[in-house]
């Protein structure tokens, strides 16, 4: 069986999808399988144009902070969320998404980016998944 | 056999990775895959992926200017 990276997306900062998404690309690249349960706050990036709407973690400074990361990505000339995203599902990621949290924030399934999503379901689809993961990581 | 050449000078991470994998997934055994890059990481990590995947590194290649080329058979 193939190796396999599991990874819980509660958090939806800006940094930490960036995590989320680059751990995954690289699993993926390194011949691992990789899944992704979009949780919570991480759930919210997957709206349409949601993937790159969440604050910085720290130092959002109402935004501003956010714009100073971001320009500062583009010169260092870092992909876009979006593109990771794109290659991620090239590469066969997996991507859950939470419906209890769908439930709580009334978030309906025309909302989402339906063509990302691979499966919706709960807490047992998550360990379902990460109990033979040699890697599982929350965000 | 054919050849395939990949440009991700100027790429950042995970970028060159990724694109490699993309190419490997594409390509038939017995392939070629030429890398060209210039991200330090990567020249490390893309042999560590051909490792981890049982492909064979034909040839690392480093010139002056910060570039290298990595050489995968599939």
């Amino acid at each position: 069986m193939t190796d396999k990276a599991v990874i819980v997306a509660h958090s939806g900062d800006l940094d930490k999808i960036y995590s989320a998404l680059i751990v995954a690309n690289g699993a993926l690249s390194m011949g691992m399988d990789a899944s992704i349960f979009f949780t919570f706050w991480g759930l919210q990036c997957l709206k349409k144009n949601g993937l790159d709407k969440g604050p910085l973690s720290r130092m959002n400074l109402l935004g501003l902070g956010k714009w100073m990361v971001k320009s500062r990505m583009k010169k260092a000339n870092v992909v876009s969320l979006d593109k990771l995203m794109e290659d991620y599902k090239e590469l066969g990621g997996k991507v859950i998404a939470c419906e209890m949290t769908m439930e709580i924030m009334g978030i309906k399934e025309e909302e989402l980016n339906s063509q990302w999503i691979d499966e919706y379901g709960a807490v047992g689809t998550y360990i379902m998944e990460a109990k033979d993961a040699k890697i599982t990581l929350f965000i | 056999m054919t050849e395939t050449n990949i440009d991700v000078r100027g790429q950042t991470c995970p970028v060159p990775l990724v694109e490699c994998r993309k190419a490997i997934r594409k390509a038939a055994p017995g392939d070629e895959i030429i890398i060209l890059g210039t991200h330090p990481a990567s020249k490390k990590e893309i042999p560590m992926a051909c490792e981890a995947m049982g492909l064979e590194v034909v040839e690392v290649d480093e010139n002056t200017d910060k570039e290298w080329k990595i050489r995968i058979k599939k």
